[in-house]
């Protein structure tokens, strides 16, 4: 009966008409920008789209999907992403956790300290991409030589740890919002028991703050495997490396030269906007949906198990 | 006798706190510095005269830092294809108008959205939700692709024009900023509506002025969320304005100037800084805001 007065039967004919009007610009936009293309882009998957004939393409079945099977840089592609993902989410993880705990205790600056850590994520992926090309290949060659990008066994590492820098400060803040919410009386309450501080962070803090866990993994994981502006400036998808014998094997072919830090992401612009297959870099990109999909979903299914209700 | 003995471990426990207070403090210092190191190397670097200087000692302080510094700096403000100012003008109007239109267009779908409960609502509503999960790698080809048919069609340019971006952006913010705005409108009790409606307001008029101010919260969130990935974006705008057009933006603008002096060390850092720096300052202004929005987005 309560939504009669706003948007009533009685005047059903009008209210229609402004439930229409006032969703019309936003939905128009999305359907328009979002919805279309990503319908025609599945189509696209299945045609030989090039730059060269563009209007003119044909139905190719699912051509594109078995070159891209058998496509050892894209097999790589994947495999460099999915390390580099793991390893940024574990150092992130780590090191916003522990920047959490350390600026929720009771000192001084405690401010001063959250919006500092937090900083580095007010710089786009790109220009941050730079600072650490210069960093890495400039300044810190100093102590460290060869730097971690000019060498392709290094440089997803080098890349986590950029991304690191970007992100830390951003869960932090995530995992400081959780920590608040732990009662102080049941920290006191163990400590007057006698558990020592790794204990108390076992047995209450951990469990109670599962489900800010899950928000940040979930977060840091998908955003890593997003990566994009980060690799166009501070690796151009290299060094170029030899990929590993257990790997060409997969392939049945003796090892060849390929990009180490060509994600996902940079992949499939590489394949449309350099090398002009633009069907099978739609294809790639449907690949790289559902594979975000089912990561995102087993991830929060699995995360959400260990949840405690509070 | 209880309550003294309590009262004696307390005063213990603040003396130990105190002193790992200090310890905790002069740690937490210490990873700050840490932290700010990469800013601390670009900011001696920029105040170098060429790349020589860099190569020779990249960590040592300059000498003539500032004549260097402002050299840099008046060499890039002056350059034709950098274009600081412009491109400066171009994504300060790109992120307004993108975050204005953005932030009335969700909020008015999120409304009627929860306020009508028919099975289009719910049906839509999902429909935004799903755009949640679409990377935006996924639409890339098909749009770049369906701007040109549109402009071969209608005769409106939207490849490299200001509204052509900012439509886009009003599509790509929508799922994110319609779903929180709904989680908040649904809290708003209706019984306000209801006595504007007796009052005699219509629908429009129960929006814009009973339910646009009780959402104050909710778009300052949605302002940080969308100003923050619109401002820094890249990939976007690679694809719909495109390198080295009229219309560009600051993040175009560093790509430009990155690959036309791939050596030039000082000038490459220096506008790192001052492509960074807008935002920099804006941050020291609406700190609180910013945080805030950014983490109470997240956890929605």
């Amino acid at each position: 009966m309560k939504q009669n007065i706003l948007f009533g039967n009685s005047r059903r004919a009008q209210s229609n008409r402004s439930f229409w009007l006032f969703l019309l610009p936003s939905l128009s936009a999305f359907v328009i920008f979002v919805i279309v293309p990503f319908f025609t882009g599945i189509y696209y998957s299945f045609t030989n789209w090039s730059g060269l004939n563009t209007g003119n393409e044909s139905f190719v079945g699912f051509d594109n999907y078995r070159q891209i099977l058998n496509d050892p840089q894209f097999g790589f592609s994947f495999l460099q992403t999915a390390t580099y993902s793991l390893l940024a989410v574990v150092i992130i993880n780590i090191v916003a956790f522990g920047l959490a705990l350390l600026v929720t205790q009771n000192t001084l600056m405690k401010n001063v300290y959250r919006a500092g850590f937090f900083l580095p994520n007010l710089i786009g992926g790109l220009v941050l991409g730079y600072i650490w090309q210069f960093l890495y290949n400039r300044a810190l060659i100093v102590w460290f030589e060869p730097s971690l990008i000019a060498v392709g066994e290094t440089s997803i590492l080098g890349l986590s740890i950029v991304v690191t820098w970007q992100y830390a400060g951003y869960i932090m803040m995530i995992y400081i919002a959780a920590l608040q919410n732990v009662p102080q009386d049941l920290i006191e309450a163990a400590t007057i028991d006698g558990a020592n501080a790794w204990q108390r962070l076992k047995a209450i803090t951990f469990p109670l703050v599962a489900q800010a866990f899950t928000i940040a993994l979930f977060l840091t994981l998908v955003t890593s495997f997003k990566q994009y502006d980060t690799v166009v400036s501070l690796t151009q998808s290299g060094p170029a490396m030899q990929m590993p014998v257990w790997f060409a094997n997969l392939y049945g072919i003796n090892p060849i030269t390929v990009q180490s830090t060509e994600v996902i992401t940079y992949n499939i612009y590489e394949t449309a906007f350099v090398r002009f297959q633009l069907g099978v870099g739609q294809a790639k990109a449907i690949l790289f949906f559902i594979l975000i999909g089912v990561i995102g979903g087993l991830q929060v299914y699995f995360t959400q198990k260990r949840e405690v209700e509070m | 006798m209880q309550l003294k003995s309590n009262n004696k471990q307390k005063k213990n426990w603040n003396v130990i706190l105190k002193q790992n207070n200090w310890t905790i403090e002069i740690i937490s210092i210490i990873l700050l510095i840490l932290f700010f190191m990469p800013i601390i190397i670009v900011l001696i670097n920029v105040g170098k005269a060429d790349n020589n200087a860099i190569i020779l000692d990249p960590l040592g302080f300059p000498q003539n830092y500032f004549t260097n510094f402002i050299n840099n700096i008046e060499r890039i403000l002056t350059h034709r294809q950098i274009r600081y100012f412009s491109s400066f003008g171009y994504s300060l109007l790109i992120t307004s108008l993108s975050l204005f239109a953005i932030g009335i267009f969700s909020s008015m779908a999120a409304w009627v959205l929860v306020r009508t409960k028919t099975k289009y609502s719910k049906m839509i509503f999902f429909l935004f939700l799903s755009g949640l999960v679409i990377p935006f790698q996924v639409v890339m080809l098909p749009l770049v692709r369906l701007l040109q048919d549109i402009t071969n069609i209608t005769g409106i340019q939207m490849k490299e024009t200001v509204h052509g971006i900012v439509l886009t952006y009003i599509g790509f913010g929508a799922p994110l900023s319609v779903f929180m705005f709904y989680g908040f409108i649904k809290s708003v009790p209706l019984e306000i509506e209801e006595a504007a409606i007796i009052d005699g307001c219509n629908q429009r008029q129960v929006f814009f002025r009973v339910v646009f101010p009780i959402l104050k919260p909710i778009f300052v969130t949605m302002l940080v969320l969308n100003g923050l990935w619109i401002w820094n974006d890249y990939l976007l705008p690679v694809l719909v304005l495109g390198v080295k057009n009229p219309v560009q933006t600051l993040p175009l603008s560093v790509g430009v100037l990155a690959g036309l002096y791939t050596k030039d060390w000082p000038l490459i850092l220096t506008q790192v800084i001052l492509a960074a720096i807008p935002l920099l300052i804006l941050f020291l202004f609406v700190q609180k805001h910013i945080i805030k929005g950014m983490t109470s987005g997240a956890i929605k």
